[in-house]
């Protein structure tokens, strides 16, 4: 296949940036996109111009480094997939291909697609974990009996690989569907009971102060999710913040 | 405590609902006026008149109003600078609905109606009772409701307005639900509910529209 790609390019953070065109050819459908970025890449380093800055890591669909925003979608058409997992064959020869870094202002730009999610990890570090007194007498958790709808739902919750697809996809840029999946996957566990009060509030403080807008139930967010994870996390976190609210 | 994220969200559903059951109550009211002259005089006076629903309910009712739409504005004004550099190609039908998206749009036009439709019937009323006090009339409403619709712009106006209204019904209803926390087995539910509300309440309200203007 042959394409022309349209990129966005920025030098640094400060910088000012722009959509750069390129032309590539001889694409195989069966490549993914991350290769076909290299390709794309390994042209540039031959012709001495600067190669276009994106993440991955794993490449496998497990990580979330990848977050590219694809012809007006993160990680591109196709559903329940990391670009990673996109392949070519999703375009077809002579297509466009438009791909911008995910943009938040809670994500601000490192270089060209990379983008800084931390936040991501800020709103973990405020609640987001068990506390576990390691000291020798640590309970098994296999001897705590769970309820399977539970332990199914706290799972699909922990499934959240926090790729940052829901806020790039977000018209508001709201960071909702991430945090309810973590507050989730541990609220709905008798070891993450203990400090569900705490924890909503925290995340849900820390989600704010770093800038993320307001959720408003589009459901885009559940749509793009690569990992599929539901909305009724954010019914679940919601329900879970008014209780902890009027508790103090 | 509306200070943050999920209050604002809690409180634009809860007052949403509230003004949803309003508009129930209104519409049941304003259906009669099809079927029965004197039943919708002896209601609207009683409405009218009553102070319980004056000087109580109608001031929580203004307050809901304006908290709701001022509240959107503050959402609207907090989102739109949560992405200060925007996509050059953001595809936004790929996964939600353009109701979804657009109840900014759709809650102007509704609010710029309600402009409409307070000069229409809330000013001349509040003129009537409380700045001219004018003597007791319960058999004026009808005449006065009739005498609204003669104009075909005001019929198309309203009519046009009752779309927008559908579609800011059509997500936000069981959207409410989703803000405070109902997501479960009821949910398919609802969103058929939602759906049946949104269609039939602004169709009612357009029929009666148009029904005194071919009548009146």
């Amino acid at each position: 296949m042959n394409l022309k790609l349209k990129i966005w390019r920025q030098a640094k953070a400060e910088s000012k940036g722009r959509m750069v065109t390129y032309s590539i050819t001889d694409v195989s459908p069966d490549m993914s996109f991350l290769e076909m970025m290299d390709m794309h890449n390994e042209q540039l380093i031959q012709k001495g111009e600067d190669p276009v800055a994106f993440d991955h890591d794993c490449r496998e669909g497990i990580c979330g480094m990848c977050s590219m925003f694809i012809n007006g979608e993160a990680h591109g058409p196709d559903r329940l997939v990391t670009t990673c997992q996109l392949h070519m064959r999703k375009f077809k020869d002579g297509d466009t291909i438009i791909i911008e870094p995910f943009r938040a202002n809670a994500f601000p730009i490192i270089k060209d697609l990379v983008v800084d999610r931390s936040a991501f990890d800020r709103i973990q570090q405020a609640g987001g974990f068990v506390s576990v007194n390691t000291s020798g007498n640590t309970q098994d958790a296999n001897s705590i009996p769970i309820d399977k709808h539970d332990a199914d739902k706290a799972f699909d919750a922990a499934t959240c690989i926090g790729c940052g697809a829901c806020v790039a996809s977000c018209k508001n840029a709201s960071a909702m569907l991430f945090v309810s999946a973590k507050v989730s996957q541990y609220s709905l566990l008798p070891q993450g009971k203990v400090e569900a009060t705490d924890r909503v509030l925290n995340m849900v403080k820390q989600m704010d102060e770093e800038g993320f807008g307001n959720c408003t139930n589009t459901g885009a967010c559940e749509v793009e999710c690569p990992k599929g994870i539901s909305l009724e996390n954010v019914a679940r976190m919601n329900r879970e913040y008014m209780i902890a609210s009027l508790k103090g | 405590m509306i200070t943050t994220t999920i209050a604002r969200k809690v409180a634009m559903a809860l007052s949403g609902l509230f003004l949803i059951l309003f508009l129930g109550q209104h519409f049941t009211i304003n259906m009669t006026s099809v079927f029965s002259e004197k039943t919708f005089n002896f209601l609207s006076h009683f409405m009218g008149n009553n102070p319980l629903v004056q000087f109580i309910l109608q001031p929580i009712l203004i307050f809901g109003v304006v908290f709701h739409f001022v509240l959107g504005f503050i959402l609207q004004l907090k989102n739109n600078k949560s992405r200060n550099v925007k996509y050059i190609s953001y595809k936004g039908s790929a996964n939600a609905s353009w109701v979804s998206r657009n109840m900014i749009l759709s809650g102007i036009v509704v609010l710029s109606f309600l402009g409409l439709h307070f000069y229409d019937f809330w000013v001349p009323e509040m003129n009537y009772k409380y700045v001219e006090f004018l003597p007791q009339d319960p058999d004026r409403y009808y005449e006065e409701l009739v005498h609204k619709f003669h104009s075909p712009i005001r019929v198309s106006i309203y009519a046009v307005s009752f779309i927008f209204l559908s579609l800011h019904l059509f997500h936000g209803f069981a959207s409410s639900f989703q803000s405070v926390g109902l997501n479960n087995k009821y949910t398919k539910s609802i969103k058929l509910f939602t759906v049946a509300f949104s269609l039939v309440i602004p169709a009612g309200f357009i029929f009666i529209a148009i029904f005194h203007h071919l009548n009146g």
